[in-house]
């Protein structure tokens, strides 16, 4: 539509910048700056907390010591703790990979009645707080003995991590020419000698983004594990809010020092992540524009 | 592959593929949720209704929505529209883009105990916060961050502020660049760009993105306990809900607060979306690829 007169006739007001806008602009740039010093000052207090001798209302504790990383680590029964994270996380991250990477081929691939309902089923609990479906899950769970047991705490945990495998794949899945599939069934591929030789490598980086996400989230899934868990089946975070809960019991510096750890290993994985999957492409992906 | 008859599908196996999905989801959250819904309507004593009249009936029960509500609402509110400036600022693929989100994801990974242990902590009474205050003479007086209504805004703030913004910058930079550079060739100011051509685009998103902040929000359980006052100004309805399981052991009743607090969740979210149809009737997204 526009030729190359039309755009040189422009007067090329670009560089001029307006001083509404680079006000705008600066106050942008400050409420982050505001934002971003006050949660790192947060989280230097914490640190700070979780290596001080004792820390009473000064700028800076009176002295300094590590003790209270490896008397965390006693107290809370940090390696139990962690091995239950652990099986936990794991289980969920391959257990929604196995089941929710072939339902979102269907969903990608197939036109069928009633597939809005499937995906408004997959859709709603990511709609409703894990809190509200985590009540009637851990009622029947309790009922059927399942509450406490490490079995119940996976299932649980897996309910809102399969939807998500399932909306992030969708788009993935859909994106690969379907053209590949049919070569491989020309050469006469059966539908999972199709899926296992074509789609999952081709799938790879996607579904590696999706099992890091799911691992993230499990890690900070505190209400289903919470509702869910007996005395020995807590993940961290169900642990740490509970020494806090009972403030008093524990030393303030040993719980810092625990969430510093949980904060260093879910940062861990979540760069890790954000490795294979840049974070604004989590919902919608465009093709590279060359920016000039 | 798509004009196969109706019988047919039965022999595909793609569409079998999608059945551990749908079973588990049938066992794990649409049966329990019938149980609960069932469960609700058979109080330990009284009729049918016994426990739905019981909590809008009850002060500390049925005030606990609006007290979700004042919480929710308006630290979603704050959430995106920092978010949308901020992330429109970041639209860019650059260096500075990549630092920028990867410093603001940070707070994704604090955690509720960090955070809650942290505000006591920087925000209390003799925290860095209230030092530096005093030290530059800024505000003098008692700061009272924590064990309230405040506190529990603004650890809903740290917490959901970096996924909003994932979220709305992820939907910006869906919008395919040619359209905000035509719009600039026509001599459109950046925020003319914004208003005209990103804002009606990424409309459909920020209601999405709205909704899944506010889900969030709205189950604020950890935080209300640890910074805020579970007793009075912030018993949101997860409170009520896990107080009548796990310790009056009344099923029937948390059965009824979970129904009740998934209805006002869902009004919610059918309002946003609702109206977001009454706004804008286009393409869902931009340029998606």
């Amino acid at each position: 539509m526009m030729t190359s007169q039309s755009i040189s006739r422009q007067p090329a007001p670009k560089r001029r910048t307006h001083w509404a806008s680079r006000a705008w602009s600066g106050l942008v740039v400050g409420l982050m700056t505001f934002f971003l010093i006050n949660v790192g000052l947060m989280i230097a207090s914490v640190a700070t907390n979780s290596v001080a001798k004792r820390w009473l209302g000064t700028w800076l504790p009176n002295g300094w010591t590590l003790e209270w990383y490896s008397a965390a680590w006693q107290e809370f029964q940090l390696g139990d703790v962690l091995l239950v994270t652990i099986q936990v996380v794991l289980s969920v991250v391959v257990l929604s990979i196995l089941i929710g990477v072939p339902a979102a081929y269907t969903l990608a691939r197939r036109n069928f009645r009633g597939k809005k309902l499937l995906t408004g089923l997959f859709l709603l609990p990511l709609m409703i707080p894990p809190i509200t479906y985590g009540i009637p899950l851990a009622t029947l769970m309790y009922e059927l003995h399942l509450a406490g047991t490490l079995p119940g705490v996976i299932i649980a945990n897996l309910l809102p991590a399969l939807p998500f495998v399932i909306l992030v794949m969708t788009p993935f899945i859909e994106q690969i020419d379907p053209n590949l599939e049919s070569a491989a069934r020309v050469f006469g591929a059966r539908t999972f000698t199709m899926f296992r030789h074509v789609l999952v490598p081709l799938l790879a980086p996607g579904i590696l983004a999706a099992s890091l996400l799911v691992l993230v989230r499990t890690i900070a899934m505190f209400e289903l594990t919470f509702l869910t868990a007996g005395a020995d089946t807590q993940t961290l975070v169900v642990a740490l809010y509970y020494s806090v809960f009972a403030a008093g019991v524990r030393a303030s510096q040993s719980i810092d020092a625990m969430a510093m750890v949980y904060m260093i290993v879910t940062l861990i994985w979540l760069l890790i992540a954000m490795r294979f999957v840049s974070p604004t492409q989590l919902v919608s992906r465009v093709k590279e524009h060359p920016q000039n | 592959m798509s004009s196969q008859t109706a019988g047919s599908r039965w022999r595909d196996p793609a569409m079998w593929m999608a059945a551990p999905a749908v079973i588990f989801m049938l066992a794990v959250f649409v049966y329990p949720f019938i149980h609960g819904l069932i469960l609700s309507f058979q109080p330990l004593e009284g009729g049918m209704l016994s426990n739905y009249i019981k909590f809008f009936s009850t002060d500390n029960l049925w005030m606990t929505i609006g007290v979700t509500l004042k919480l929710a609402l308006p630290a979603t509110l704050i959430n995106i529209l920092i978010a949308v400036p901020v992330a429109y600022r970041l639209r860019h693929k650059t260096p500075y883009q990549k630092i920028a989100t990867t410093i603001l994801v940070i707070p994704i990974t604090l955690g509720t105990v960090l955070i809650a242990e942290g505000m006591l902590t920087y925000f209390g009474p003799k925290g860095w916060f209230a030092q530096i205050l005093q030290t530059l003479h800024i505000y003098e007086g008692a700061i009272r961050l924590t064990h309230n209504y405040a506190g529990v805004v603004i650890s809903l703030v740290i917490s959901g502020f970096p996924f909003a913004f994932l979220l709305i910058l992820s939907y910006i930079t869906g919008i395919d660049p040619v359209l905000p550079r035509a719009a600039a060739t026509l001599g459109a100011t950046p925020f003319n760009q914004f208003r005209y051509v990103i804002f009606p685009l990424i409309l459909p998103g920020l209601a999405m993105a709205f909704c899944l902040s506010f889900v969030q929000a709205f189950s604020v359980f950890p935080s209300a306990v640890l910074l805020g006052s579970p007793a009075g100004a912030t018993r949101v309805i997860s409170i009520a809900a896990y107080e009548a399981a796990f310790e009056n052991y009344d099923y029937s009743m948390a059965s009824a607060v979970a129904m009740i607090m998934g209805a006002v969740q869902l009004g919610v979210v059918v309002i946003v979306l609702g109206a977001r149809n009454l706004f804008y009737r286009g393409p869902v997204t931009g340029g998606k690829g």
